[in-house]
């Protein structure tokens, strides 16, 4: 199942847990398995089921354009991470 | 899609080039026209009836707009249109995505023209489109503007304080991945935070701890052409612009967005870029231009000036730094701490997400922590400028990188070998890395003849220093059509900055087997080719190079299909190898079934996108050697070298202009620019007169060793190459002036009157 790091100012409300093992074909999805962990958390992450603005989503080690869309193996690791851009 | 097998597939063996074109060095396509003055830029742009603009802006650093009478400037004959924010449609609290970021668009609204508040001197409020450009200045110095003016706040740290005059009413502390804001208004916009492992437990363990607070000072993009935008808004309500810009299809989501009309209804012209670095991307003059434009009924052109430049456009930001790094015995990280706060100047939008993902990014960092704050000062919005927010970073990291080295009495390079990131490496931030070339841009510069050349004389001294960026890849669109002599149009999206029109063209032809020369490619506007995001973030040659790889197998592909079919085969007889078309008992070169084909069929269009985001990220190491007088504080420049991973260097002399190019920002960065504000918040520096840049006479040859680890995530190998070279030319400076004379500078620039303070602080001490 994939992994699921949580943002450290969001660890708070998640039992101060880092990351989690989470159940989920997509981002969305696993971000669910966690609310369903700990209820709350899907509206501070992704709002009404989208990304927030200014967020990015990466899953193994790449920023995904697909966002919560984006399908993740039982292998992946999901991070949210402030979206950049370049010069 | 290319595969990994693919890939390798195109490894060369023994002394056989791995590729036909990459690597090679044909002249780039738009070179006689940029040698001789027949290159377009935005200002050459000329179109039939066109009027010109001028901009009325703040004297103030920050003031409230109780008033604005334009009725002397309407008056004044020869003028066509006045328009003040009032004229612009509201955007209310939407946010845009402009593929590289967001945007709160009632601030790039407001920043285009000022609506209740100025933010900073230079900010514009109004503006004027008359038959001349000398009516037009005259009649904007003819608006009344009456404010209550306000004091400026000019620092970052001091823009945090809670005594602090707020900037914007909207703005709250906005904690990112959480989204919880504050409930007053305040000038920090947002906070983020990354930690890794135990940070306590690890500075328990470490045996030596640095902590030092670095500052880095306001510094603009320089390029030398200013920021143009011609308009014409017709009155079926089709807008076209005509800029220079490092995105035309961000321009016109800007446009349509804050002059709310569609996005089909807007096309934007690329005229060629005289420069950009990441200055070029938010709009300031093309809504204001098709404004007047829709009130004038006429072409309208708006011109920035070199004053208007650097008050009034984007620069990176100033920055406070605090670092903690711990090691143990053996020289091995133990733990790292960060505290960031950059300036996004007026508005939300500074690159503190970047510069925390950054500060540790060359180092193997078991428990990290990295805090960081986006904050508002009464200075232009910043924008993006090569490897956004890392040399800021890397400027404080590398530093005490530095110091740590000398209580261990380990050699500088070395500790950064043993400390190296590597593939499989975990950044603070969470993410692992994937196959990655700092290792051996490191060992490139242990091994290069200058790092080995001896530096003799007083007061000389050698530094190193890392750095990263990440590189972006984004959508990239790319359209080939095959002429009847066998030649391609290749159009495409990307502006070319640093030669990418050819780059691109190589990657096609290599794909194609055929030779660049026989390809034109064309840098077209937004109606002429699939969406394409921005130049910017290292990611063009990555990723429209991409999107030209997948012309060319689709162009393969048709090819075999119609062969097969004018040679009455089927089509898994026939086959496409570098260049040939087989089939059974035929080899037919591709111009020559080009010519077959075109004589009896449809034409051959190929259609190539890319929306991959593997870039991989770039490392790069330099070295520098340099002589500091020390009865005036100027540090010369005697030797530079930077070895940068470019992945696979597609035109090597292009990989050669942007590492150097990127260095001398970055030495410019590091010894002499800034933004020099007086108490009133009036930028006292802003032409190139008195903001110093390098030029040719400052520095010697940037010699460059260009290592090459293929990004496995790209058919080629590409990585970005132009945002690294920016990143570790303070940090090296640094370092080398501290071997030169033994003062640590904590601050950018490293001016003489900074460097001087410091000899004769020390001088004192002794």
């Amino acid at each position: 199942m994939p992994r699921l790091f949580i943002p450290p100012l969001l660890r708070s409300y998640c039992g101060g847990k880092e990351e989690m093992i989470v159940e989920g074909a997509t981002v969305l999805e696993a971000v669910q398995s966690l609310d369903n962990e700990y209820p709350g958390v899907m509206e501070r992450l992704c709002p009404e089921g989208k990304l927030r603005a200014g967020t990015s989503v990466t899953v193994d080690q790449n920023v995904t354009p697909r966002g919560l869309s984006q399908k993740v193996s039982s292998e992946s690791e999901i991070h949210f991470l402030p979206a950049i851009g370049g010069g | 899609m290319a595969t990994i097998d693919e890939t390798k597939a195109a490894e060369g063996s023994g002394d056989t080039p791995k590729y036909k074109v990459i690597g090679t060095r044909p002249i780039r396509h738009d070179g006689a026209d940029k040698v001789t003055g027949r290159a377009l830029y935005g200002a050459d742009i000329k179109v039939k009836g066109m009027i010109y603009g001028a901009i009325l802006r703040s004297p103030h650093a920050h003031a409230n707009i109780k008033s604005i009478d334009t009725s002397k400037a309407k008056a004044l004959p020869g003028v066509r249109a006045v328009i003040t924010s009032a004229d612009l449609p509201e955007p209310g609290d939407k946010i845009a995505e402009l593929g590289e970021g967001s945007v709160v668009l009632n601030h790039l609204s407001s920043n285009n023209l000022a609506r209740t508040k100025v933010l900073y001197k230079g900010h514009s409020i109004a503006a004027v489109a008359a038959d001349n450009i000398h009516i037009a200045q005259e009649a904007a110095n003819l608006i009344e503007v009456e404010y209550e003016v306000l004091p400026p706040v000019l620092n970052v740290l001091k823009a945090m304080s809670d005594e602090a005059p707020v900037l914007n009413p909207d703005v709250r502390t906005e904690e990112v991945a959480t989204g919880e804001k504050g409930d007053e208004p305040t000038n920090i916009a947002k906070r983020f935070l990354f930690e890794k492992g135990d940070i306590e437990k690890g500075f328990a363990e470490a045996k030596y701890v640095v902590e030092r607070e670095f500052n880095t000072s306001t510094v603009h993009q320089g390029y030398i052409e200013p920021h143009v935008a011609t308009a014409l808004w017709n009155n079926d309500g089709q807008i076209t612009v005509w800029t220079s810009t490092q995105g035309t299809f961000s321009v016109r989501q800007q446009v349509a967005e804050l002059l709310d009309v569609p996005l089909a209804r807007v096309k934007v012209v690329p005229a060629e870029i005289g420069g950009g670095f990441g200055g070029k991307i938010s709009v300031y003059l093309a809504p204001v231009a098709a404004t007047l434009s829709r009130i004038a009924g006429a072409p309208v052109q708006v011109v920035m000036d070199r004053t208007d430049v650097l008050q009034a456009t984007g620069p990176t930001p100033g920055s406070h730094i605090k670092i903690k790094m711990g090691v143990d015995a053996d020289g091995h990280i133990t733990a790292a701490d960060a505290w960031m706060a950059y300036e996004a100047g007026a508005y939300p939008g500074s690159p503190i997400g970047a510069g925390a993902m950054c500060v540790f990014s060359c180092y193997d960092v078991p428990n990290g922590r990295v805090e960081g704050y986006d904050v508002c000062v009464n200075k232009p919005r910043t924008n993006a400028y090569r490897a956004p927010g890392a040399t800021n970073a890397a400027f404080a990291t590398e530093t005490v990188v530095e110091e740590l080295c000398e209580k261990l009495g380990m050699a500088p390079v070395d500790f950064r070998l043993l400390n190296a990131s590597k593939e499989g490496t975990r950044r603070v931030d969470g993410v692992t890395y994937p196959r990655i070339g700092l290792v051996e841009t490191l060992e490139a510069i242990k091994e290069s003849d200058h790092f080995k050349s001896p530096l003799e004389a007083q007061h000389r001294g050698r530094g190193i220093a890392s750095g990263f960026w990440f590189n972006a890849g984004l959508k990239s669109a790319v359209t080939a059509t095959v002429n009847s002599d066998g030649s391609v149009s290749l159009l495409e999206g990307s502006t070319d900055i640093g030669g990418s029109r050819t780059a691109i063209a190589m990657q096609f032809a290599e794909t194609l087997g055929i030779a660049a020369e026989d390809i034109k490619p064309a840098v077209v506007d937004t109606d002429s080719v699939g969406y394409t995001d921005v130049t910017g973030g290292s990611r063009v040659t990555y990723a429209t190079g991409w999107a030209a790889y997948e012309a060319g197998k689709d162009l393969q592909r048709q090819i075999v299909a119609r062969a097969a079919d004018l040679w009455e085969v089927d089509s898994d007889q026939v086959s496409y190898e570098d260049g040939y078309v087989l089939g059974p008992d035929k080899k037919v070169s591709f111009k020559e079934i080009a010519v077959e084909l075109s004589a009896v069929g449809e034409p051959l269009v190929g259609r190539g996108v890319s929306n991959h985001n593997e870039p991989g990220g770039a490392f790069g190491t330099h070295v520098v050697d340099v002589e500091v007088d020390p009865d005036t504080g100027k540090v010369d420049i005697l030797r530079y070298t930077a070895a940068q991973d470019c992945g696979t260097a597609i035109h090597p002399a292009y990989v050669e202009g942007q590492i150097q190019g990127g260095a001398v920002q970055g030495i410019g960065w590091g010894l002499n620019e800034e933004y020099w504000y007086d108490e009133d918040g009036s930028m006292r520096n802003a032409n190139f007169l008195d903001y110093r840049i390098p030029t040719c006479y400052d520095l010697p040859m940037i010699d460059t060793i260009i290592v090459e680890v293929p990004n496995p995530g790209h058919p080629f190998g590409v990585r970005g190459v132009g945002e690294v070279p920016i990143v570790p030319p303070p940090a090296a400076l640094a370092a080398a002036i501290y071997d030169a004379v033994g003062v640590r500078m904590d601050e950018l620039p490293m001016s003489p009157p900074r460097v001087l303070h410091e000899l004769l602080k020390k001088q004192k001490e002794s």
